[in-house]
This record gives structure tokens, C-alpha cells and sequence, in this order.
């Protein structure tokens, strides 16, 4: 097969891949929809009668994911590169990153709940990403071209994923405590875990990336280092990947030697998830600096 | 009485110490260091971009002042952001070196004394059977730290997190070294070579360099590199760059041997801590300029500047020799196209159809005033335009005071020159910095306390773990299994 077919390839894994998710995103919507029945007696609820739209939701997004990786390996092949040269490709690789971290955290802790969230997030960034962000498959420019590119962007990407999956839990955990406060839990998310659980999912989440994170941006300086002349220069991305490492290290401070639990860590998870979120968008599509590798 | 006033200043610096190296205020300098970074990338930055920082100047002058009265152009050298990296750093050093020294004193040290009352812990059993004895021996087994009294058991485990945990902070310091030597004994310039001639690394090579602090030209390493090749591949379609390849010779000290080597722009040329680095090229041409007389004034290739992607380069020619002197304000171009919006442009970076675009001025170029001039640009003041022309390869173009010939073009690139011996310590503090980040976060600390009961028929056992990560649960349902077997 010729570089050409790789790349149709490539996008038609890609858009299979987004009428899955649409799947799972419909499966998921019945599931919350539909569960609550109120029995007999008014106070209790039956979850059990959508059980299998959710079972459905699960193996749509399993397949999506399959899916696309293939997308991402394919993009890959055709431009003879890791797939990690412009905005397009780093969405589909971070959307890619993100689902996986979700389908792992599905399996260890039991976060079906978050397949709803999840489906929508990921069909914003591939909808964005075919349709603003495409760029046809070509090779890199001089000073993408190193081993650092791998090791580095994939560092990157799979911190991105998880800091978003971070992200997700805590605005649910805010919203929920929001809930808890005005008098009690809507009936559609009595199923969810406890406000004590998603405080812990989001505290282990950052625990496990952060360093990750560190390495991404250690990984970057001594690519830098190489192609750049000097290993930090307080490029604006830079800058900005400096204040994301900041951020989670005082949330892993706040909670660790102050103690801080609940709504207060919540806000500073999300304001660090912010700060990823700026460089990605802002820095790469506006900003100025080195690392302006959109393609835009 | 004297002595009042010299014990309030003691309490009053022993007070601000400890404020300073508390928690609270080394999470407020680590988030104010943060947002202290942020106008860094907001406004353009001296070091990075000087250009940038004119042009803000030229389009805002009112603000542009005003910023730059808060150091808003050099946020990253200004006093306000030093103080809080080093306040921060100090509030570091006094929070991290007396517990390293805790730390390393607890090294071989017995866990602290089992508490009075268990049933205060989170997790806590009695238990009918059981004894120390073999409490003791199960916990041996799992690595615990273990102090035995007569009626009780202290065990401890997740030493390492705390290791982990200074490492991880100390490393942050060594960065911080390797930073601060780089920049009192570091040295960085610019030059700019034609392909073919040769660079010694001495201060007059270069077309810009600064010294750190500490350090002077005298510590330069006397290598030389001469330009032997240069190609740039780019894509057909698109005219995207895809390779830069320059070969270059090269003599350390200057004098001996040559050796062959190529640089790319992920590989630099490594002399000690001294490193060469591909940065940009462009074109140079080659120009004849004789005067009235036919008396060559001029001739050799001439450095123009890049303005775009197909390399479109413009640049002076002055030629102070010829009686008047004579300036042409040219522009390159190496693959011609030309429409009516956009006049003379290239669509092609590599050489394919060249064009040299000249307009012809005659005067005084202005070199003798003492003001610095720009070799990139003419200074038109006192100079007259006479004429313009496009130019094709070897075509001479005749004016009244004069001539010029476009004889071809030679390739030129920019070598940045960096000397940074303090960069292996950063290296080597990131390296610690992650591993002690992980033995940190990956390392469950826990206590657990085994103690005879009050009627001496069983046992009483509790737990407790540090920042409540789980785990301890099932280890201690598995003691007492262990316990009632």
C-alpha cells in the first residue's frame, strides 16, 4: 500500500471511530435517561433495567478506542513518522490517550458513570480536529526531526489525557457536592460514587501523571537542548508547561501537607487542568514562540 | 535595658524565618512564581525576540514605557521575579535541609513507641488469639521496621517515601545550581558564515556574543570551522523544509588536523561543554561593482535576510570605495515570479530561477557619522535613487556612476555558539528529581500496632496510613488471619 492509501485509511478508521463514540455517547444518554424507576414504596430505585444499554455503551467505546489507535497508527505510516507533526494529529492522539485512560480507569475503579462526559469530550476534539484542525499527511520539518519528538509528545499527550480525565471528575465532584449541599443527590446520579470516592480518583489520577508530566517536560528541555541551543528559554510554551507543573505540584501540596479535601482541591485540580488546556489551545493556534507546530 | 530591643530583633528574625519556611508560605511563592511567569508570555521578551519588543515600542509608546518600568519585556531577569525563585529557594532550603538531616538520623532508628490507646486509630481489632511472637515474625517477613516491647509491637513501613520525597526537593536545588552556573560561566553568540569560508571562535567572529558574569573571552576554546557544504531538502509540493545538512571542518585547536563532520539541526557539534548549532540559513549574493572607470570597487557575496518561506532575502550592498559612493538596496530571490499584487516574489526555496532586484543609490552611505548602522539595511539620508533593475544570472546592469553584475550566490548559515557547563547538573537534578518523585508517590507509608490485651487472651491491632492511601485495609485483614490461624 502506498503512503496515500495509509492516509485515506487513516481517516475513514477515524470517522468510524466517531460514529462509535456516537454510539456509546446515545447508549450512555438511555442508560442515565432511563434507569430510575421509582418502586413501589417511593424511596428506593431500580438501576438494573438499562444495565444492558450501558453494557452496549462500554463495547462501542472499546471498539471506538481500537478503532482509533488504528486512525493513529495508520497516520503514522503514511507520513513515515511518529504521527505527532501537527494540531490534528495531537488531537487524535490526546483523544486517543484520553479514552484509553478512561477504559483503564473503567476497568480498575468501576467509573462507567463517566462514560457519558466522556463520549461527548472525546467527540468535541475529533469533530474539531477533522474539521478545523485537518492537514494532509506529510513529512516533518527539520526540527521535529529526533527521537525526542516520540518520547517527548508521547509523554505529553498521555499527561494531557489524563489531567482531562482529572478534569472531568472533579467538575462532576463540584457539581455533586453542589447537590449535596442545596438537600440531596438528583435521582439520576444517586448511582454515583461518593463525594469521599471521586476526591480520591482525581487525587490519584494527578499522583500518577504528575510525574509524567515532569518527565514530558524534562524530556522537552533536553530536546531543546539539542535543537534549540539552550535547554529552557521561557518560550511561551514553555511558560505555560512550566505554570501546568506548578499548579498540580501545589494541589499534590495542598493535599498531601496541608490537607486539603473536597470543593478546595476540586478548584485547583481544575484551574491546573486549565492551564494544560490554555497552552494546548491557545499557545498552539495564537501564541508566538517555538513551538508553534500547529500547521495552522 | 539595652538588651530588650536586641532580643526583640532575635524573636523578630527567628519569627520571620519561621513564617518563611512554612508550608503555607512556600505554597503562596510556589503559586505566585507561576503566575509570575504568565506576562513572560504575554508580552514580547528582549531575550527572545528584540525585534518584537521595538515594534510594541514603536506601536504603544505610552504603555511600552510604562511596562517596561515593571521590567515587563525582561520578566524572566527582573528583580521581582528573582526575589520570589529565590525567596522560594530559601523557603526550600529551610524546610527540606533540617528534615533531611531528621531523616537521615531516624535511618536505622525504631519506630516511635506504640500509643496508649489503639481504639483511636482508624483501623482497629481485637482479636481472642494471637501473639506478638508470631505478629513479630509475620510483619519480619514483610519488611517492616519493627520495635518490640514487652507487651507490644511498633512496625512501621514506606521509609522511602520520605527519602523520595527530600531527594526530590534537594534535586530541585541542584537545578537551581546548575541554572545559576550556567549563567555566571556560560557564553553565547551568533555568527553568520558563507558556505566556504572558515570561523575561528574568537570574539570577532562573531556577528553578536555575551559573557556570563564569571566568565571571559580569555576561557574561549580556540576551535575553527570551515563551511564546506550546505543543502536544504524541501518538499516538491509544498516547499516545506525537510532536512538541513551542513558539512563542515573542523580544527580544535585552530591549526591542527581538520576533521569532516556534518551538523544538522538536532545534532550539534560538541567542543567540552562548548556546542555548535545549525540555527538558519539563507542566501548571499555575488555581486561585481565597478565604477565609471571599469575599476572593480566591489566584488564578493553580500549576507541578505529571509522574509519568508520560499527565502525571498533582502539586504544592502554598500561600496564606500567608489568616488561618489554607491548603495543598492537589493532583494533576492530564488525562484522568480512576479504579479501585480504582490510585485517580485519566490515560490520556491531552493535556487531554480534567481533574480537579483536592485535600486541604484548614490551618495554618502553614512558609515563615517559614528552611528551603528544595520549592514542589512541603507542608510538613504544623504542618497540620491538613480535607478531600478531586475537582474538576471551574470547579466551587468550599466548605470551613469557605474556598474553591477550578478555573478551567482553562496549559501550562508547561522551558527549559534552556547557554552553551558552548568547544564549537566540541571540534567543530573531532573534526573533525581524524577526518580524521587516516583519512590515519593509510589511508596505507601503505614504504621502498625500489635499490642497484648488487657486480659492477655489475644491481641489488639491497629493501623494507620499516611495520607490515608489505600491498601492497609487487606494487609491488616491479612494479619489477622494469620493472627486467628
Amino acid at each position: 500500500m502506498t503512503s496515500t492509501n495509509f492516509a485515506y485509511l487513516s481517516n475513514y478508521a477515524i470517522y468510524s471511530a466517531m460514529v462509535l463514540f456516537t454510539l456509546a455517547f446515545f447508549s450512555h444518554a438511555v442508560e442515565v435517561a432511563f434507569s430510575v424507576r421509582n418502586l413501589e414504596d417511593k424511596t428506593e430505585f431500580d438501576f438494573t433495567r438499562t444495565k444492558r444499554s450501558g453494557d452496549i455503551g462500554t463495547v462501542m467505546m472499546v471498539l471506538a478506542l481500537v478503532f482509533l489507535f488504528v486512525g493513529v497508527i495508520f497516520r503514522g505510516i503514511s507520513a513515515h513518522r511518529v504521527p505527532w507533526g501537527n494540531m490534528y494529529e495531537f488531537s487524535i492522539t490526546g483523544a486517543l490517550a484520553f479514552t484509553s485512560a478512561y477504559v483503564y480507569a473503567l476497568w480498575r475503579y468501576k467509573i462507567r458513570w463517566l462514560g457519558l462526559p466522556v463520549a461527548i469530550a472525546v467527540l468535541l476534539t475529533l469533530g474539531t480536529a477533522i474539521t478545523i484542525l485537518y492537514r494532509p499527511s506529510a513529512p516533518l520539518v527539520p526540527a521535529l526531526k529526533s527521537t525526542w519528538l516520540a518520547i517527548h509528545v508521547s509523554a505529553a499527550i498521555i499527561s494531557g489525557g489524563v489531567f482531562l480525565l482529572a478534569n472531568c471528575i472533579a467538575a462532576t465532584y463540584l457539581l455533586l457536592d453542589r447537590y449535596e449541599n442545596k438537600g440531596g443527590r438528583p435521582v439520576w446520579a444517586l448511582k454515583l460514587p461518593t463525594l469521599e470516592a471521586l476526591d480520591q480518583l482525581t487525587y490519584r489520577l494527578v499522583a500518577f501523571v504528575f510525574p509524567l508530566w515532569t518527565f514530558a517536560v524534562i524530556a522537552g528541555a533536553i530536546w531543546a537542548e539539542s535543537a534549540w541551543g539552550r535547554y529552557w528559554g521561557w518560550d511561551p510554551k514553555e511558560t505555560w508547561a512550566f505554570i501546568t507543573w506548578v499548579a498540580y505540584a501545589a494541589y499534590l501540596h495542598a493535599r498531601v501537607t496541608v490537607g486539603w479535601r473536597g470543593r478546595k482541591a476540586a478548584w485547583l485540580c481544575i484551574f491546573a487542568g486549565s492551564t494544560f488546556l490554555f497552552n494546548y489551545v491557545y499557545i498552539n493556534v495564537w501564541g508566538t514562540g517555538r513551538h508553534t507546530y500547529s500547521g495552522l | 535595658m539595652t538588651l530588650v530591643p536586641e532580643l526583640e530583633a532575635r524573636s523578630l528574625s527567628r519569627w520571620l524565618w519561621r513564617q518563611l519556611t512554612s508550608m503555607r508560605t512556600a505554597l503562596i511563592l510556589l503559586l505566585l512564581f507561576g503566575l509570575a511567569a504568565i506576562p513572560g508570555s504575554i508580552f514580547p521578551q528582549r531575550s527572545q525576540n528584540p525585534l518584537a519588543v521595538s515594534d510594541y515600542f514603536k506601536s504603544n509608546p505610552g504603555t511600552a514605557k510604562f511596562l517596561d518600568e515593571l521590567n515587563m519585556f525582561d520578566v524572566y531577569s527582573s528583580p521581582w521575579f528573582s526575589s520570589i525563585y529565590i525567596l522560594l529557594f530559601i523557603s526550600l532550603i529551610g524546610c527540606v535541609l533540617p528534615r533531611t538531616i531528621e531523616h537521615l538520623k531516624s535511618v536505622g532508628a525504631k519506630p516511635p513507641l506504640t500509643p496508649k490507646n489503639l481504639d483511636r486509630m482508624e483501623f482497629f481489632f481485637e482479636l481472642e488469639t494471637g501473639t506478638l511472637d508470631r505478629a513479630e515474625s509475620w510483619l519480619k517477613k514483610r519488611h517492616f521496621r519493627i520495635r518490640r516491647d514487652v507487651d507490644s509491637i511498633s512496625a512501621e513501613k514506606g521509609f522511602m517515601r520520605e527519602s523520595g520525597n527530600l531527594a526530590f526537593h534537594l534535586s530541585l536545588i541542584l537545578i537551581l545550581i546548575g541554572v545559576g552556573a550556567g549563567s555566571l560561566f556560560g557564553m553565547k553568540g551568533d555568527a553568520i558564515i558563507n558556505v566556504g569560508d572558515r570561523f575561528i571562535n574568537i570574539p570577532t567572529s562573531y556577528d553578536v556574543i555575551s559573557f556570563g558574569k564569571l566568565e571571559s573571552e580569555k576561557n574561549m576554546n580556540p576551535f575553527s570551522i570551515t563551511a564546506t557544504d550546505f543543502k536544504a531538502t524541501y518538499e516538491l509540493t509544498t516547499g516545506v523544509p525537510s532536512d538541513y545538512k551542513l558539512t563542515v571542518n573542523i580544527a580544535d585547536p585552530v591549526g591542527s588536523k581538520e576533521v569532516a563532520k556534518v551538523v544538522r539541526v538536532n545534532s550539534p557539534l560538541t567542543f567540552g561543554s562548548t556546542k555548535v548549532y545549525l540555527q538558519a540559513n539563507g542566501y548571499a549574493p555575488i555581486v561585481t561593482v565597478r565604477d565609471k572607470t571599469g575599476e572593480v570597487k566591489y566584488q564578493g557575496a553580500v549576507i541578505f535576510l529571509p522574509q519568508d518561506g520560499n527565502l525571498t532575502s533582502i539586504g544592502a550592498i554598500k561600496v564606500p570605495d567608489a568616488e561618489p559612493q554607491l548603495g543598492f538596496i537589493g532583494s533576492f530571490v530564488p525562484t522568480f515570479a512576479r504579479n501585480s499584487q504582490r510585485g517580485a516574489f519566490s515560490t520556491y526555496p531552493e535556487v531554480l530561477d534567481p533574480r537579483l532586484l536592485i535600486s541604484v543609490w548614490t551618495g554618502n552611505l553614512g558609515l563615517d557619522t559614528g552611528r551603528p548602522q544595520s549592514v542589512y539595511r541603507l542608510d538613504t539620508t544623504a542618497m540620491t535613487r538613480l535607478s531600478l533593475k531586475t537582474l538576471e544570472l551574470h547579466e551587468t546592469f550599466d548605470f551613469n556612476e557605474g556598474s553591477i553584475t550578478f555573478e551567482g550566490w553562496t549559501p550562508w548559515v547561522n551558527l549559534q555558539i552556547v557554552k553551558d557547563p552548568g547544564k549537566i547538573y540541571a540534567l543530573l537534578g531532573s534526573i533525581f528529581a524524577i526518580l524521587g518523585l516516583l519512590m515519593s508517590l509510589f511508596t505507601r507509608s503505614r504504621r502498625i500496632w500489635v499490642k497484648t490485651s488487657a486480659d492477655k487472651s489475644g491481641v489488639e491491632i491497629a493501623g494507620l496510613a499516611k495520607n490515608s492511601v489505600p491498601g492497609l485495609e487487606s494487609e491488616i485483614a491479612a494479619l489477622i488471619n494469620e493472627m486467628r490461624s
